[in-house]
């Protein structure tokens, strides 16, 4: 649905983008992660048209995005909705008249904007605010809102430009459930921009990794925290703290095997003693992952290995 | 007393009015080609910005009382004469549209980039943009501008008696001045006050209404 093919963008002289190359598929929720700087809104914005880009190619059902001309690009805008970090709204119309505006704007009769709000506004929770201007509204409904505007013209794509970045971690999740409903109930492709992992592991099924414009992880998001490489585990800031003496070996849990007790059943069924030094467990997609480091003697490493192996368990030696 | 003082009161109130609403089309119109053009515009153009505020600038910098005398040769092709209270009404506004440009400049200007972000990403056209969203952003700013504009220009015309233009800035150099008559310059100047309290009540009050 959306394919970058080789992508460049220069502030300048500077790179901002360096040869990206993505296929976002439709219906999928795509994650676009980087700290401050990293490219990854420029990146969000080459796909409506916000911004230009130097070199390659971004293609959205088929289009060329560097090919429309003003018109074109306008009118081509109506299929993807975009919802910002401060929310973007009229402060001087109502939760009506700003999730009606981009319908008002394209010409469309007045009892079908009435309906198409009022069914949108249900959609989102917000029915009893029509005539509330955005400064009455929590920060959560100012971005309902915005989710509500971004979705009147029946777009195939919507992209979330760090939405949830300005919001507390309750509300954060409550606009994450429904962007999932929205991408399920309406199929809507959605692509989101976040510097939150928070974020990431709590909808997206791939992410995008981003660093000084340079893609440094592209996978689904279980594959890339249950076995970050390097660049992931520096990206994230994590360290493992274990004790210098003896062997730490790191098992991984994938989604399916969390519940399957194996490391009291390798305990037990070794008949050794082990220390439990370093973990995390966390749930992404609904799904928990995770690891944990266990500690042994020199003496049981082949044991306790040759064990792992047998039970196809993921581990890592430390 | 009344006679000298309910003319020149009507006077003022006209030249004021109609100066402040040709200055605000003026100026308005000013102020949109500024923003369209200005960096970062929706239609950048160094050169159309550079030379409009030269313009500006340049109109800015005349003391009213020089502009007047500078404008004559136009005036009298506007209006067929260059003194008299309509005469009055060209210096007025060509005055006042340079400052009315600025003024909603600045008010447009303060519009939240993001909320223009948002509606460009729902394809709205640039004309769109700047009347269905920073027009109605900025409206509360716009009528402090207004306002602001109509009281300057009351006091601008005080000195529209210099072109037979008349009003209460003119009675009150000619009578309670140059003929020490106290009384009629203090009468003047309590209808001026009192004016000025007028207009910026009104002004408040729309800004209140505005300002959801």
């Amino acid at each position: 649905m959306i394919k970058i093919r080789n992508l460049k963008k220069y502030y300048g002289t500077t790179l901002v983008l360096n040869d990206v190359n993505i296929d976002i598929n439709e219906g999928e929720i795509f994650a676009i992660v980087g700290h401050s700087g990293a490219g990854k809104s420029t990146l969000m914005r080459c796909m409506n048209g916000l911004e230009s880009y130097s070199d390659g190619s971004l293609e959205i059902n088929n289009k060329e995005i560097k090919s429309l001309n003003k018109e074109e690009l306008r009118t081509f805008r109506k299929k993807i909705g975009m919802i910002f970090q401060h929310f973007s709204l009229v402060q001087r119309k109502t939760v009506f008249e700003n999730v009606a505006l981009p319908m008002q704007l394209w010409g469309y009769k007045k009892d079908e904007i009435s309906k198409k709000v009022n069914e949108l506004l249900g959609l989102v929770g917000l029915e009893t605010k029509l005539k509330a201007y955005p400064n009455e509204l929590s920060g959560g409904q100012k971005q309902r809102v915005a989710i509500a505007r971004a979705l009147t013209l029946d777009p195939d794509i919507l992209l979330s430009d760090e939405a949830t970045s300005a919001l507390d971690p309750n509300t954060t999740t409550s606009i994450l459930n429904l962007l999932k409903t929205i991408n399920k109930k309406l199929n809507i492709t959605i692509v989101l921009v976040t510097h939150e992992m928070e974020v990431v592991k709590q909808v997206a099924q791939r992410a995008l990794l981003l660093e000084h414009g340079n893609i440094i992880g592209l996978n689904e998001t279980e594959e890339l925290f249950l076995k970050p490489d390097e660049k992931m585990k520096k990206f994230l800031g994590e360290t493992e703290v274990v004790p210098e003496e003896g062997i730490n070996i790191k098992i991984y849990f994938p989604k399916d095997n969390v519940s399957q007790s194996f490391i009291t059943k390798m305990a037990r069924e070794l008949e050794i003693d082990f220390g439990i030094v370093w973990g995390k467990l966390e749930e992404i997609n609904t799904h928990i992952v995770g690891h944990i480091v266990i500690n042994i003697k020199e003496t049981q490493k082949e044991l306790v290995l040759s064990y792992i192996q047998q039970h196809d368990i993921i581990s890592e030696v430390l | 007393m009344t006679q000298i003082l309910l003319p020149a009161l009507g006077e003022t109130i006209y030249m004021s009015l109609v100066s402040t609403i040709l200055a605000v089309i003026i100026g308005f119109a000013l102020a949109i080609v500024l923003i369209l053009t200005s960096k970062n515009g929706l239609r950048e153009n160094k050169t159309v910005y550079f030379i409009l505020d030269l313009i500006i600038n340049t109109l800015r910098s005349f003391p009213f009382i020089i502009l007047m005398i500078v404008l004559f040769p136009l005036t009298k092709i506007l209006i067929g004469q260059s003194i008299g209270t309509t005469a009055a009404i060209i210096p007025l506004t060509i005055g006042a549209a340079p400052f009315v440009a600025r003024l909603i400049e600045s008010a447009l200007k303060e519009v939240d980039s993001g909320v223009i972000q948002a509606a460009k990403s729902f394809g709205a056209s640039d004309f769109q943009i700047i009347f269905k969203v920073m027009f109605v952003e900025a409206l509360p700013s716009i009528i402090s501008a207004i306002t602001l504009t109509l009281i300057t220009i009351i006091g601008f015309s005080a000195m529209a008696g210099a072109v037979g233009g008349g009003g209460l800035g003119d009675v009150a150099i000619k009578y309670g001045y140059y003929r020490f008559q106290t009384d009629t310059m203090i009468y003047t100047v309590i209808i001026l006050i009192a004016l000025v309290q007028i207009v910026q009540s009104l002004g408040d009050y729309f800004y209140k209404i505005s300002k959801k």
